[in-house]
């Protein structure tokens, strides 16, 4: 059984290096509320704040927001990267983060030798390598380009590497940013039925996304975050139909009622929010 | 669907390291528990910082015809032509100085280099702390292990230099075993805690590059320690000098004697320092890495 839970968390950004004058004013002033200062009156950025929740196994969390709502910082908070200013956080569980587009990959080195460190740093045996490579290659469906150095890839296939390495670990945990959604139609669908599956094996996903309709298609569970605070937490049409504007919530609903059934078609359309 | 993910889930890895607990920063029990997990879990993941340290080395030469070789050669160009004008200088007799040299400036490019770079050990690794929980000890220990590879290949040029002016190799010279595993150590303590330390303040770099400067020229490095023999006031200066110790354990074995006893005791009292330091600063320091890189 895997679990993640959050408990009261907050974090705070130190502003270090660009302690201009300006920023003060803003600090001082307290206008928008999300600066402040701790209590070494440092100027700081209040990133989250008090978030908690807890998921276990067959958990399928969405994160949405604007723009700067701490979806990403959240991200990285659970991916056990930041330690949170206050509250905690408990991870029972192999997790595996796809955060940046390519963020454990040695632009110079080929998307092979990449594989191998990444297998590496899952501590894999080198009769595990083998596995794992020909596993991370047959996902990502690259082709020769699996022997360039990842410089060379489009966005694209710094995807569809970065998925196949990331979830050929078989982490019981795979928190996803929105970047991931660059993939094709047909990768999409793959990632998918890939992530599906895990979600059957009783994993837990995080994914944070502005796509309405991924949210839908991927999630059991919403998160809705504005300014770092959670403004709303439950089913995933619930909470949409306060976060879109109205239009767009009309616009989601009729394909869901017409498609019983969620399948990846309206990505092909390439419908966005 | 892949095999690997539809298989059973207890492989080989166990779930060693699957339960992670991190909460706010609650004091030092705390603070020290987690560098303790933080050393445990880079050490179990050895493997990974060798083949970060030997990618590190080819990258640094792929489409080079001599690769790695440059840094052998480079040296032997460097001691070479040095060696001829400082022993002149010096009035020093060419086949003792020779190997001094070439002795001393492999082993504190090995130095500066490990202290230089442990400067920059997680600021170079952004990428990859902001993208995954890994160790920090990790990108230190890759940052030490680089540079031990290339100060094997800058030992080589040392061999030479022995068979032409016939300087004798002696068993003492296995002291040099203890006295790199003690650099090796150090190395690593420094890189944790400059590395931090230079997330924080930019301007900790360039500060530790020029005092090495300083203290290039201020320990007998290019010039013997008898030199300054009597002299009152810059004695001293040589027995409180931690590098000149440091650098002696590994020299004088190299140059056909036992390592002094004060210069023994002198490295291993700048380690106990380096370590303690280390140890209180990277705890200290730890949790907060992520946000300054």
């Amino acid at each position: 059984m895997a679990q993640l839970a959050a408990r009261g968390i907050s974090v705070d950004f130190p502003l270090y290096h660009s302690e201009t004058r300006s920023l003060r004013r803003a600090v001082l002033d307290r206008a928008s509320g999300r600066f402040g200062a701790d209590a070494r009156r440092r100027p700081i950025v209040r990133a989250l704040r008090d978030i908690s929740f807890s998921l276990a196994s067959g958990d399928r969390l969405g994160l949405v927001g604007s723009n700067g709502s701490g979806k990403t910082t959240l991200l990285r908070v659970l991916s056990g990267i930041y330690q949170p200013t206050a509250g905690s956080l408990a991870v029972d569980g192999s997790l595996a983060s796809l955060l940046d587009p390519g963020q454990a990959m040695n632009p110079d080195m080929t998307g092979r030798e990449n594989i191998r460190l990444h297998a590496r740093f899952h501590r894999m045996a080198v009769a595990e390598i083998g596995a794992f490579e020909a596993d991370v290659e047959s996902f990502a469906d690259i082709g020769a380009f699996l022997d360039l150095p990842v410089r060379n890839y489009s966005s694209g296939m710094m995807v569809r590497l970065s998925f196949a390495m990331a979830t050929a670990a078989r982490p019981e945990i795979l928190l996803m940013d929105e970047w991931i959604l660059a993939g094709d139609a047909t990768f999409m669908d793959k990632a998918r039925q890939r992530t599906e599956t895990m979600v059957r094996h009783a994993d837990i996903l995080v994914l944070a996304s502005h796509s309405a309709q991924v949210m839908v298609e991927w999630c059991n569970r919403l998160v809705w975050l504005e300014q770092g605070r959670v403004r709303a937490d439950g089913e995933p049409l619930e909470v949409l139909s306060r976060y879109l504007p109205p239009q767009q919530f009309e616009q989601l609903r009729p394909k869901r009622s017409e498609q019983p059934e969620p399948i990846p078609a309206p990505l092909r359309s390439g419908t966005s929010p | 669907m892949s095999a690997l993910i539809e298989g059973d889930r207890t492989h080989s890895r166990g779930r060693d390291g699957a339960v992670f607990h991190l909460a706010a920063d609650s004091g030092w029990p705390q603070r020290f528990g987690l560098m303790a997990r933080d050393l445990r879990d880079g050490a179990s993941l050895w493997r990974l910082a060798w083949l970060l340290a030997t990618s590190d080395i080819r990258l640094r030469y792929r489409g080079s015809v001599l690769g790695p070789l440059w840094l052998t050669l480079s040296t032997a160009v460097m001691i070479g032509a040095m060696g001829f004008i400082y022993a002149a200088l010096f009035r020093a007799d060419i086949r003792q100085y020779l190997p001094y040299l070439s002795v001393s400036i492999v082993i504190w490019n090995y130095l500066s280099a490990l202290v230089n770079e442990g400067c920059n050990c997680f600021l170079t690794e952004q990428k990859l702390i902001h993208g995954a929980r890994m160790p920090f000890s990790l990108h230190a220990a890759r940052s030490v292990l680089r540079n031990t590879i290339v100060f094997a290949h800058n030992v080589v040029v040392i061999v030479p230099v022995f068979l032409l002016v016939g300087a004798p190799v002696t068993w003492e010279i296995l002291w040099v075993v203890p006295a790199l595993l003690l650099w090796l150590l150090d190395g690593f303590a420094v890189a944790m805690l400059l590395g931090a330390l230079c997330a924080r303040f930019r301007d900790v770099p360039p500060i530790v590059g020029a005092l090495l400067q300083v203290v290039f020229f201020a320990t007998p490095i290019m010039w013997y320690a008898s030199l300054l023999d009597g002299h009152p006031l810059l004695g001293v200066l040589i027995r409180f000098n931690p590098f000149f110790h440091l650098l002696e354990v590994v020299r004088a074995p190299l140059l056909g004697g036992a390592p002094p006893a004060g210069s023994v005791l002198g490295a291993l009292a700048a380690s106990a320092v380096a370590l303690a330091l280390a140890a209180v600063g990277f705890a200290r320091m730890r949790g907060r890495i992520a946000y300054w890189v």
